[in-house]
């Protein structure tokens, strides 16, 4: 199994190239409601990356260690989405003790961490491309600070925004829509440094 | 087969051992140890394991901070002014504080977590408050859609408050409804009399409590209650008391006046009671009898929309005008109001009042949320 590519190499292709929400359009809901606030929003992005690098790593003991030998293959969705929502779980318990401000703040977003779909596709990309621990591990982590460079970056642009004239009828969802879209437009340039699948 | 048991078995292996993960991190993570509460600087201490809301903390060590939802942070009753540093104010809390509370410390009890030693202030007469147990003894028809409770006192047998404090209700679970809830209701009866207390309820539509009330409770139940609150109490001043209430707001005024006429306070009372037609009005007879024997008392109702059959002599109009009409003809006089019913009957009356020169801090209300 793997691929000879430099785990760096792949982390910083995760971040940029491919990046998750913005080339892969994976992790949209949360990505849309939770980036009214700069704070907030870097509370999720630190969130997810925190899952993500972790999830990846415990999916790919799972597949590896546990569906594999036992030829299970096909229940790696159940068992994945059994992984992460523990996992989410927990990290709910460890933002509660920390801060608590954070914890309301992320509200119902912080349970739905279980269903971003970036994590999911995230766990399911490195399984589908035969990645090596290692690799999955840097590719977790990159795809989360990817996540979260996204969000950051939305939620920046939406603050400035807000004493801005909007058309009424773009207002909301509209323009947020717009900007990521042309923010996905500025993450193609990336795309020509290197091509990572 | 074999394929089914391997799925099954594995599945519920993964299972059960992220279970067990997280109740071992449950432990780890939600173990605070043990806390120390201080209360009123030093006043009293209380040790206790750290994690849980201060309001059930409170409530486990006997201390009663008045809360109508039971803790869910949807009433804003259960202010408490916190010393110590225990983070920001949470978004839960935001719409209940005003700005002069957020500066003085003052949060939700039910929304802070003991994590760390902490130390609170609590005002005095919070420490007289205990559970009580009593027997309903008696339901009375007032009005259609208001009913008297009379509550006779189990244990502790009796009772000590003053005239227009409230209690809270336990009532408990029945029904579709899971979890018991509490709600406040104003003591009607003097304090005179200690071994029982009477509650003045009108029927809400829909509500927990009141559908509980109107169509479970039985005389001869046994029921709890948590009491006396309330800083809704008559003022020990010589001046002329505007006392003004709509519906079940009669209950705290009642009190007062009972407890007024029994002490032989030589005060005026005007005594303005609002209600729609003439099947809401309650207690006439009661106040007439009194007015007889105690001539400094003044009642009088005023009917918003008489019906025809009512043969109603009295006064017409909202409570509020009528009430206008009064102060306008009285001789001056120093006043204090004192008001009980809707919020929006309340500002109404408290704006009728400041205009005729009772300045806002001696009007007092009890607001029905």
């Amino acid at each position: 199994m793997g691929v000879p590519i430099n785990p760096f190499v792949l982390m910083f292709a995760a971040v940029f190239t491919s990046n998750m929400v913005l080339s892969n359009f994976l992790g949209m809901c949360s990505f849309i409601s939770v980036s009214k606030e700069l704070k907030t929003a870097n509370g999720l992005g630190l969130a997810v990356t925190f899952v993500m690098t972790i999830t990846s790593v415990l999916n790919y003991i799972v597949y590896y260690y546990i569906l594999v030998p036992l030829g299970l293959e096909y229940l790696i969705y159940i068992v994945f989405i059994i992984v992460i929502a523990a996992f989410v779980q927990l990290l709910e318990m460890i933002i509660d003790r920390i801060s608590p401000a954070l914890y309301i703040n992320l509200g119902i977003f912080l349970p739905l961490i279980t269903v971003n779909c970036a994590i999911l596709g995230g766990a399911l990309f490195l399984i589908i491309r035969n990645y090596s621990l290692i690799q999955s591990l840097t590719f977790g982590f990159g795809s989360g600070i990817g996540w979260w460079l996204a969000i950051v970056a939305l939620a920046a642009i939406r603050q400035r925004l807000r004493e801005n004239d909007i058309p009424v009828a773009l207002r909301g969802s509209g323009i947020t829509l717009i900007i990521i879209g042309i923010m996905a437009l500025a993450f193609i340039g990336f795309s020509g440094v290197l091509r990572v699948q | 087969m074999s394929a089914l048991i391997v799925t099954l078995l594995s599945l519920s292996g993964i299972t059960t051992l992220l279970a067990v993960l997280l109740v071992l991190a449950d432990r780890i993570i939600n173990n605070y140890g043990e806390v120390e509460v201080n209360i009123n600087e030093g006043k009293k201490k209380l040790k206790v394991k750290g994690g849980s809301p201060l309001l059930f903390i409170l409530a486990e060590n006997k201390i009663f901070v008045p809360s109508a939802c039971g803790g869910r942070g949807s009433c804003g009753m259960c202010k408490v002014k916190v010393l110590s540093d225990v983070g920001p104010i949470l978004p839960t809390e935001e719409p209940y504080l005003s700005p002069d509370e957020k500066k003085e410390g003052v949060r939700l009890s039910c929304q802070v977590k003991a994590k760390k030693d902490i130390s609170i202030e609590l005002p005095e007469w919070l420490f007289a408050v205990s559970k009580f147990k009593a027997v309903v003894e008696r339901i009375t028809e007032l009005t259609y859609d208001i009913r008297e409770l009379r509550l006779r006192l189990l244990d502790p047998l009796s009772i000590e408050f003053k005239a227009g404090q409230y209690v809270q209700l336990i009532i408990p679970p029945y029904d579709q409804v899971k979890e018991s809830v509490m709600r406040a209701y104003s003591i009607s009866s003097p304090p005179s009399q200690k071994d029982a207390i009477e509650l003045i309820i009108r029927k809400v539509p829909g509500g927990i409590a009141t559908t509980y009330i109107f169509e479970h409770m039985k005389e001869g139940e046994e029921i709890e209650f948590v009491g006396p609150f309330g800083e809704f109490y008559l003022r020990p001043t010589s001046a002329r008391v505007i006392a003004i209430a709509g519906g079940s707001g009669m209950a705290p005024i009642k009190s007062i006046i009972m407890d007024m006429y029994e002490k032989g306070i030589e005060r005026e009372i005007y005594f303005f009671f609002g209600a729609r037609s003439k099947a809401d009005l309650f207690y006439l007879d009661f106040y007439d009898e009194l007015q007889k024997k105690y001539p400094y008392l003044h009642f009088i109702p005023a009917l918003s929309d008489p019906k025809p059959e009512d043969e109603w002599e009295g006064e017409v109009g909202l409570v509020t005008d009528v009430a206008e009409k009064y102060l306008k003809s009285l001789p001056p006089s120093d006043q204090e109001g004192y008001l009980c019913g809707s919020p929006g009957m309340i500002n109404a009356c408290v704006k009728l009042l400041t205009r005729y020169g009772i300045s806002e801090d001696r009007i007092y209300y009890d607001k029905f949320a």
